[in-house]
């Protein structure tokens, strides 16, 4: 009776193998997660405990004041305001952004792809080399351009920057989208009487809610992540959130003060990471459709 | 009588390509006309351009005696069915049937008396206020063709409409887009590439190949009498046997020759002089006989191969002269593989075709 | 005619402001900023043209230099260590894994943050008077050595460090929608064919996710050739120019040191770059499309 009679279902086995994988899964989830726990633990912890050099120890009594001072009281340079102007200028700079972004971007989606005007293909191939092109290139004469229409530091100005270089991903994503809705409705619609713009307001855009949650969520990312261009562009009274985190942690006199820095790190992080863990798979179909598509 | 719809020297190109070449017809109203082809023959772009969907390079469009070349589809008093079924898919049904006659601004009260009439019907008032995607294949259509019914026009434009279905929702389908040509008494023009569809549906049927009308008619002239070879083998199903060989004039009476057959040609009615050298000679399956020699016709003797029942009728095939050739009979086969055959061909429904393939 | 005219004007008008946005801003800032390259511009534009001088400066400068080499090392090693870190963890996410979601959400969770996070946490982590050198060291481990942010020969590493933390599970995502798109009756081809595992990943899974791979490896160097924010983060272009990168190089001499003809200079660089990156892949994808429509 060394192997009993094979009779019914096979009897699950835990191979060496299985055990391999799990061990690779937990050993890469520990170093994804490291940095996440660190900063929170730093956050809750006073300047003397973190002197004392236990970076992953858990603190002794959870401490928020480095959160509060993060949010209203973190200095940049001599002025100490906190991270809070930068997350109001974020939000102010985002949400404007992001609306006029994804609206053109679907506009420009639909008009490529189902009414393929004179020269779309040419207007599609300049914005995909403007998407591949770095930043850099076009950073000064826009400057220029800006300071001669007197929106250069301000938040017009930014918000209008992040749409036409937004311009490029959005609609390719939008174009990808309406390429695979069928011509037919569109000449079914015109067969009843729907111009470019009926069609678009009352039949595209209902149909494409979808495809327009992932592009925000990926737009939303995107421009509040932003670093270069609201550097360049906000002017002092309008950086966003991540200019200021980096001026606040990196410009400091005298001893750094790393909890209240990584608090502020955890603010800046907090809103991105919200929509994302919140919109789970969509900012995943997001980012998959950007990439593969690209 | 003037035209429901008609078509003057059409020419339709892009990309250098020419889709349409110079293309006339007239149809009159009420007539079912069907256009039939091989995807790329052109059937679905001259639709589309007798809707309006579809940029013409030359030619003219007439409709109900306007000339809407320039016009845009909504002005033209067409309606049309898609193959896609093409519904709005965020709205409801009854949005969907009434989505035209709200652009055009209609009364209220207009709106929805069209609607309660068409969706009665077609049967869809208890569906109206579901989404396109809580229906089933059928039902979708037959609200894309309510969606042609409401704008009460004088013709109705259909592309492809059933190639999405199951063979059994397009048979019941079929019947009903039939009788409702008979109760409305409309013009209809229908795009398809299946044959039973345009044979059972069809005042006449335009066949088409690389954007070139082959035969214009009704579906038992086409199918009994084609233009040319390319309608012969396009229609019928088995497709017809084709048999290359000489016309000869012997004595007196023109001969079809071919590997030792001699077909005398006498019964059969020509269009023309006959002429003499070579031709082939069509005929479908039903137009051989079991027994060739007891009936008294030109026995063309071969060796079966196959046996194909299909319930009420078969289709034996069998070897003659290094071809296959199909016979069809009706009822039950007690032929095996293997068993010699001596078929008789009915000259009189057979069809002769010249060098360049036209119908002699 | 008439109708169709204000059909068309609809589009025309739809798509102006797009139209703007790619011939003026695109086009015509970037050949501006060509132009600026041929000058001898500092702090404000001047037309007077001194040809390739500012090239020949630009390749005489040892900070871009470095530059240069610094994106070299972070790019490859980068963009490698991504697709490798990516490509393992979907192929262990693909094995049929407990808990498959939660993991996938610990994989992703970085790419979802600002390159000014990544490199703020890294910094901190990296630092080697309170970070994990001390802490390895106050365990016992007392010659425990971690201190690639503030070591000129490590500083680039703790780069590629924090960056394929933050991107490897964009590859992830990717390279599992490729597995999860490859028919399951090739699995039980190969099942009964007898194939190990591994082996299947290799040599029958990974061909087919060349593609969606190239894709994810394409987007991640175009990333590189952009990199500015982690390292103005993490090192701000230290010790030394250990971590200088082109990007950042024309930043500084734009706003910095007000040096726009140089700036510009670099910037064409840069463009070039990307042109040169790009070209094979583009060419081989029509090349791909060319031979696709020749078998159809």
């Amino acid at each position: 009776m060394a192997r009993p009679h094979p009779n019914g279902p096979k009897p699950a086995q835990i191979t060496a193998g299985r055990i391999g994988l799990y061990a690779f899964l937990f050993v890469a989830a520990l170093f994804f997660l490291l940095p996440l726990y660190t900063m929170i633990v730093t956050s809750l912890k006073t300047m003397d405990e973190i002197r004392l050099g236990h970076i992953f120890a858990l603190p002794e009594a959870p401490d928020f004041s480095a959160w509060v001072t993060a949010w209203s009281g973190a200095c940049m340079g001599t002025v100490c305001v906190g991270i809070r102007i930068g997350f109001w200028n974020s939000v102010a700079i985002t949400v404007p952004s992001v609306a006029l972004s994804v609206f053109i971007g679907a506009v420009n989606g639909y008009a490529l792809s189902l009414w393929r005007p004179r020269g779309a293909s040419v207007l599609f191939g300049l914005l995909m080399a403007g998407g591949l092109i770095p930043y850099q290139i076009f950073l000064y004469p826009m400057v220029r351009a800006m300071a001669n229409i007197s929106l250069y530091n301000s938040l017009a100005g930014i918000i209008l920057v992040h749409v036409i270089f937004g311009l490029p991903l959005v609609t390719l994503l939008f174009r990808n989208y309406f390429v695979s809705v069928p011509e037919e409705l569109c000449k079914a619609a015109r067969v009843d009487g729907a111009g470019f713009w009926r069609i678009f307001f009352e039949i595209m855009l209902p149909m494409a809610v979808p495809m327009i949650v992932v592009v925000s969520m990926l737009q939303f990312t995107g421009i509040w992540n932003d670093f270069l261009l609201g550097l360049v562009f906000a002017g002092r009274d309008n950086l966003p959130m991540t200019v200021q985190l980096n001026n606040i942690v990196n410009t400091t006199m005298g001893e750094r003060t790393y909890n209240v820095n990584m608090a502020a790190t955890i603010l800046t992080a907090i809103v991105p990471l919200a929509v994302y863990f919140l919109s789970g798979r969509w900012f995943v179909r997001g980012i998959t459709a950007g990439a593969v598509k690209g | 009588m003037q035209s429901a719809v008609s078509i003057k020297d059409l020419k339709i190109a892009y990309g250098g390509h020419t889709v349409i070449e110079k293309m006339s017809i007239d149809i009159a109203p009420q007539e079912f006309l069907v256009l039939l082809g091989p995807s790329g023959c052109g059937k679905s772009t001259l639709l589309n351009a007798i809707a309006g969907l579809q940029d013409i390079t030359a030619g003219e469009i007439w409709i109900s005696g306007k000339n809407v070349t320039w016009e845009e589809p909504k002005d033209r008093g067409i309606g049309m069915v898609f193959q896609s079924y093409a519904l709005y898919p965020r709205m409801s049904v009854r949005k969907n049937l009434s989505f035209g006659l709200r652009v055009a601004g209609l009364p209220k009260a207009e709106i929805e008396t069209r609607v309660a009439r068409t969706a009665a019907l077609l049967h869809l008032d208890k569906l109206l206020d579901r989404r396109p995607a809580e229906l089933s294949g059928g039902q979708r259509q037959r609200v894309a063709i309510g969606r042609a019914l409401v704008r009460e026009v004088d013709v109705f434009l259909f592309d492809e409409p059933l190639s999405n279905l199951d063979a059994k929702l397009r048979n019941e389908l079929r019947v009903e887009i039939k009788k409702l040509h008979h109760g409305l008494g409309n013009t209809m023009i229908y795009v398809t590439h299946d044959q039973v569809e345009a044979l059972t549906l069809a005042d006449r049927i335009a066949i088409m190949r690389d954007g070139v009308i082959q035969q214009l008619g009704s579906p038992a002239e086409i199918y009994h009498r084609p233009a040319n070879l390319f309608v012969a083998g396009f229609i019928g199903a088995p497709a017809m046997n084709f048999v290359e060989g000489r016309i000869e004039r012997a004595s007196g009476s023109p001969v079809f020759v071919s590997n030792g057959l001699a077909v005398d040609l006498s019964g059969h009615s020509f269009r023309a002089l006959t002429p003499e050298g070579p031709a082939t000679l069509g005929f479908r399956p039903e137009h051989l006989v079991l027994d060739g020699v007891a009936s008294g016709l030109p026995v063309i003797a071969g060796r079966v191969s196959v046996v194909e029942p299909m319930g009420a009728d078969a289709v034996v095939w069998f070897d003659w002269a290094g071809q296959s050739l199909s016979l069809r009979i009706m009822g039950d086969v007690t032929l095996q593989p293997g068993d010699d055959m001596a078929p008789g061909l009915d000259i009189a429904k057979a069809s002769l075709f010249g060098s360049d393939g036209s119908r002699l | 005619m008439h109708t169709k005219r204000k059909r068309n004007l609809s589009v025309t008008l739809a798509l102006l402001p797009t139209w703007f946005a790619a011939v003026v801003v695109y086009i015509g800032t970037m050949f501006w900023s060509i132009r600026m390259s041929f000058t001898d511009s500092t702090l404000f534009p001047s037309s007077n043209y001194v040809g390739f001088a500012q090239y020949v400066k630009l390749f005489h400068s040892a900070k871009w230099l470095a530059s240069l080499q610094n994106v070299l090392i972070f790019g490859v090693l980068y963009v490698s260590g991504c697709l490798v870190l990516g490509f393992l963890l979907a192929a262990a996410l693909d094995r049929k894994i407990r808990f498959e979601s939660a993991f996938r959400s610990i994989f992703l969770y970085p790419y979802a943050m600002s390159f000014v996070v990544t490199g703020l946490v890294w910094q901190w982590m990296l630092n080697p008077t309170l970070g994990i050198q001390a802490s390895v060291r106050s365990l016992g481990w007392e010659t425990f050595v971690l201190d690639w942010v503030v070591n000129r020969n490590m500083a680039i590493y703790a780069l590629v460090l924090a960056g394929v933390w933050q991107g490897a599970g964009l590859v992830m995502v990717i390279a599992l929608a490729g597995m999860r798109g490859i028919e399951a009756e090739q699995w039980k081809a190969a099942r009964i064919d007898g194939i190990p595992v591994w082996r299947i990943y290799v040599s029958i899974i990974l061909p087919q996710l060349g593609p969606a791979l190239a894709a994810a490896g394409m987007l991640l160097a175009m990333g590189v050739i952009k990199t500015y924010d982690i390292v103005v983060a993490m090192t701000n272009g230290g010790p030394g120019n250990s971590t200088e990168v082109p990007a950042k190089f024309i930043m500084d001499n734009l706003f910095g040191r007000q040096n726009l003809g140089l700036a510009t200079a670099g910037a064409t660089m840069l463009v070039l770059g990307v042109v040169l990156a790009v070209a094979p892949f583009r060419y081989a994808m029509y090349l791909r499309s060319n031979r696709a429509k020749g078998a159809a």
